[in-house]
């Protein structure tokens, strides 16, 4: 296949306009919540009222909207985010010191989920209605049902408080050196990420199950199989290879979570990630850093998007992208 | 408590005959906050005894790591910007002020030499001066010596408007000079009966002149120091991630002998209260928590786990239930509960003594809030000195019902009572929020027995308490007939506190419902004692107003004080920690220490 420059020009030029649309929806909603960042100095006694009257002048709060947005706009434009209210850091800053969390945590549970995923599905789907079959399936349904937040405090009560083992206040900078940091820093992600892995391999294992089932029972299987083929590379070569295509598109779509953390795992665990960061600023009405983190989300959920489709279409040359 | 009776205790002191912890203690019974009743003291010209320090340690570090936990993690580290506690407490860890305020209410000196007095010349007779003699010898982080110059620098950069201080209330009307390297003289407007605000505690932490000179007014958000801190205290800074972590290390040219004790400080911050009471008091990953606003019930549980204490501080915040005084439900001149127009039913004053009736504190104490609300009949609970004993409180049903049947309000074929055709029917708001909601349920049954129909209503809390004044929800709009929250006492003086019901600070329409007083209750005789109190100098006399002014809003029922809110902290089983109701956690910071 080769890769359709026009098509991928046109989705990009597609693109354009939804993120605009994007921006002004988040833009104006947020205009219109209801809430203060200065709430606390409004209704401080000891602080006169001018205090905050001055710093929405200074940070210019005080004209209409759309004025707002476009000055937001050209700023973003020039690569300037702006900067928080609360805490009066560039917004940019804010997310770059978090990143390298939530990549980490966040990251190595989508790809331990998809460690736990992909040889149980597969095993599974050779073997169905198996009792293998019959256990993993039970398992995942249980996987599936349970909320982080239920999943993180039961582990929290388990290893921390019954067993105490595992720390489950999560800190970002460790003091200690050598292996000892690498093992502090490993004990303490154990439980974070095994919450969020075994949510997410829950739901793959399913996936990749009825994927590779869909496959495995196809005319060329047969025929890879009796022409003497080891099953060991039948099933690799032939079933996985083409069972995985539509598993691909799946983890691609998924792949922008990584950058908007988990909110609810990352509050039980204090990690310190985007998730977290984006919580706060939307409980302190913080404008600048609410509006950077939902847009960048926003803007990688449209280019993980495109890549899924073209990924896709490179994958699967049946399918052309016009 | 009258003046004669203050008087007399104070002669007692003097003499010896009672200690001055059991004044302090009367005077918390009586409603006056142990600041104050220091300062009643000091102003006696009975020396204030230095308290001993509590401090065990005998060199400078060696403690390994103090670990605390605010489960709202700082989110800025310039003490002039610092609006919450959690931006107080993470800058106090650099930064100090000249002096602070401990439990009792006494100014401790921090990087003052001593505290000023009448006795010593720091306070002027006319109470428009004081003069603050500052310790030699203290070194900014970055080896600068500490002067009067930055002392003046600091009320400069706060005071300037452009800046955007949000201290600026405590400078702007000062004026500070330097007299030589190590005094500093700070004029006030007026003779000011309560002038340790600037430059003491929470609000007068000091940053360097050195450092900050550059970026003071309008680009006051540009100094690359508001991110990393340069103090004079106990730890040095070290790193911090907004939001989630504050971090210091042993400061070695600390200038108090032997501290601090700990090697590193690391101040995380995130998560909900229940968990962090959880990780001091039952797991002990960490050795102190801040504001566990958690049910005592849950508490007590997590203490078992043996591992840590919780630490109850007492202080002014209280959770009162205020009646307005003004018709909600109508506008007049297109205004609800506009000052022009009357309450319906609180305007008699028969009907607000029965909901005093009916209003079963005990309970609400014993049920609900454990040790960490303690029933009161007073607005103001501390400092001791300023706690009126003329009030008590009471729970009986059959009372409430007969002032109501006595005033002519009949029970109705539905068991709600009337008069003139006005039905005992009100609606009762507050905060979403569990302890409330369970409070608003043990009132409204209470009420029901003496035929008061009460229809209870929440608002989130987020909208609740803003400042959108664009909501009717808000709570200083009071659009309904009764509503119930906690009032903070920021200061110890009770100055700022107590004008809640002053006749200048209503909350209407005009100010866009920015004034402080709610229930929109106005009487003579409250501004005239407020007005009195505001440049009396005499501490005793003052006291006295404020304890007239508390017995009027409670006698007149104007509101109904339920309990009185501590601080609750936990704090690990060998850590010892000086704790403050009026001052920010780490006021004593350098004072931590950690028993072998």
């Amino acid at each position: 296949m080769t890769l359709p420059g026009t098509y991928v020009l046109r989705r990009l030029l597609i693109a354009l306009p939804s993120l605009l649309g994007i921006s002004i929806v988040l833009f104006t909603v947020l205009a219109l919540a209801p809430g203060d960042p200065f709430g606390d100095i409004v209704s401080n006694p000891n602080i006169p009222a001018d205090v905050a009257a001055n710093l929405r002048l200074k940070f210019g709060m005080d004209d209409p909207v759309a004025v707002r947005y476009l000055r937001w706009l050209t700023a973003m434009l020039q690569g300037d985010w702006g900067f928080s209210f609360a805490s009066r850091i560039d917004v940019d800053t804010l997310i770059m010191q978090r990143l390298w969390t939530t990549l980490l945590v966040i990251g190595s549970s989508q790809v331990l989920a998809l460690l736990i995923a992909l040889p149980v599905g597969i095993y599974a789907a050779t073997r169905p209605y198996s009792l293998f079959d019959q256990v993993a399936n039970t398992l995942t349904f249980i996987g599936f049902s349970l909320p982080t937040f239920f999943t993180g405090l039961l582990l929290i009560l388990v290893f921390s408080i019954q067993l105490d083992w595992l720390p489950f206040v999560y800190r970002s900078d460790i003091s200690a050196t050598g292996w000892r940091f690498f093992w502090e820093h490993f004990r303490q992600t154990i439980m974070p990420v095994s919450v969020l892995a075994l949510f997410q391999a829950a739901s793959w294992t399913r996936y990749v199950r009825s994927a590779a089932l869909d496959v495995i029972r196809l005319d060329y299987v047969t025929t890879a199989r009796s022409k003497g083929l080891k099953e060991r590379v039948v099933i690799m070569k032939h079933v996985v290879r083409n069972a995985l295509i539509p598993v691909v598109t799946l983890v691609a779509l998924q792949l922008p979570a990584i950058f908007g953390g988990a909110i609810v795992t990352e509050q039980i665990f204090r990690v310190p990630g985007i998730g977290s960061l984006l919580i706060s600023a939307i409980l302190a009405n913080d404008t600048p850093v609410i509006m950077a983190v939902t847009f960048v989300f926003s803007c990688l959920v449209i280019s993980f998007n495109l890549l899924a489709d073209i990924l896709y279409g490179w994958l699967d040359p049946r399918i052309s992208l016009r | 408590m009258t003046e004669r009776e203050l008087r007399g205790l104070i002669e007692a002191v003097r003499k010896g005959s009672i200690t001055r912890r059991q004044f302090v203690g009367t005077m918390l019974g009586v409603g006056i906050a142990a600041p104050i009743a220091g300062q009643l003291l000091m102003h006696a010209g009975i020396a204030q005894a230095q308290p001993a320090s509590t401090y065990k340690g005998t060199k400078r570090g060696g403690g390994g790591a103090l670990k605390v936990l605010w489960w709202q993690g700082a989110t800025l580290l310039n003490p002039h910007f610092a609006t919450g506690t959690k931006d107080q407490d993470g800058s106090r860890i650099f930064y100090e002020p000249l002096a602070g305020w401990d439990t009792e209410g006494n100014l401790i000196p921090v990087l003052a030499a001593e505290t000023p007095t009448p006795a010593n010349g720091g306070v002027s007779r006319d109470g428009k001066s004081i003069t603050w003699k500052l310790k030699r010898d203290v070194q900014w982080h970055d080896g600068k010596p500490f002067t009067s110059a930055d002392v003046v620098f600091n009320w400069e950069y706060a005071a300037d408007p452009a800046t955007s201080a949000v201290t600026i209330g405590s400078y702007k009307d000062v004026v500070a000079t330097a007299v030589d390297a190590y005094t500093v003289r700070v004029d006030y407007k007026k003779a000011s009966p309560f002038w340790a605000d600037p430059f003491v505690g929470t609000r007068g932490m000091l940053i360097p002149k050195h450092l900050f000179e550059a970026y003071k007014g309008a680009k006051s958000r540009d100094a690359p120091n508001n991110l990393k801190p340069v103090g004079t205290g106990p730890y040095k800074f070290d790193s911090f991630t907004p939001g989630d972590m504050v971090r210091g290390t042993l400061n070695a040219n600390y200038h108090m002998p032997n501290r601090p004790f700990f090697d590193t400080i690391e101040m995380k911050g995130g998560g909900d209260a229940v968990s962090a009471a959880r990780a001091v008091l039952q797991t002990g990953e960490f050795d102190y928590a801040w504001n566990l606003q958690v049910e005592d019930e849950i508490l007590a549980k997590l203490e078992q786990g043996g591992k840590g204490r919780v630490v109850i501080i007492p202080g002014g915040d209280i959770e009162f239930i205020q009646f307005n005084f003004t018709d909600p439900w109508n506008e007049v001149d297109g205004e609800r509960a506009s000052i022009k127009s009357k309450h319906p039913l609180f305007t008699d004053p028969a009907v607000r003594e029965a909901m005093n009736l009916l209003i079963d504190r005990d309970s609400v104490q014993k049920f609900i809030y454990g040790r960490t609300g303690i029933a009161t009949a007073n607005f103001v609970n501390n400092p001791p000195k300023y706690r009126s004993p003329n009030n008590k409180f009471e729970f009986n049903v059959d009372k409430a019902n007969q002032v109501l049947e006595t005033a002519g309000w009949k029970k109705g074929s539905d068991g709600i009572r009337e008069k003139g055709g006005k039905k005992l029917k009100v609606v009762y708001q507050t905060s979403v929020n569990q302890p409330r909601q369970k409070a608003q349920a043990i009132v409204k049954q209470a009420a029901q027995k003496a035929g008061i129909d009460i229809e209870l209503k929440t608002v989130t809390a987020s909208v609740f308490f803003s400042s959108d004044f664009a909501n009717p929800d808000v709570y200083t709009k009071l659009f309904c007939d009764m509503q119930m929250y906690t009032t903070t006492m920021t200061q110890p003086d009770p100055e700022i506190f107590m004008n809640q019901y002053v006749s200048w600070e209503i909350s209407s329409k005009a100010n866009k419902w920015q004034g402080r007083n709610v229930t929109r209750w106005t009487s003579d005789e409250y501004d005239k004692a407020y007005r009195d109190a505001e440049g009396e100098l005499d501490p005793v006399k003052r006291t006295a107003l404020f304890i007239k002014m508390n017995d009027l809003v409670i006698q007149n029922r104007v509101i109904v004080p339920l309990v009185s809110r501590p601080r609750v902290r936990a704090s690990n089983l060998k850590l010892k920690v000086p704790e403050s109701g009026w001052d920010s956690d780490f006021w004593a910071l350098q004072d931590w220490y950690r028993d072998a």
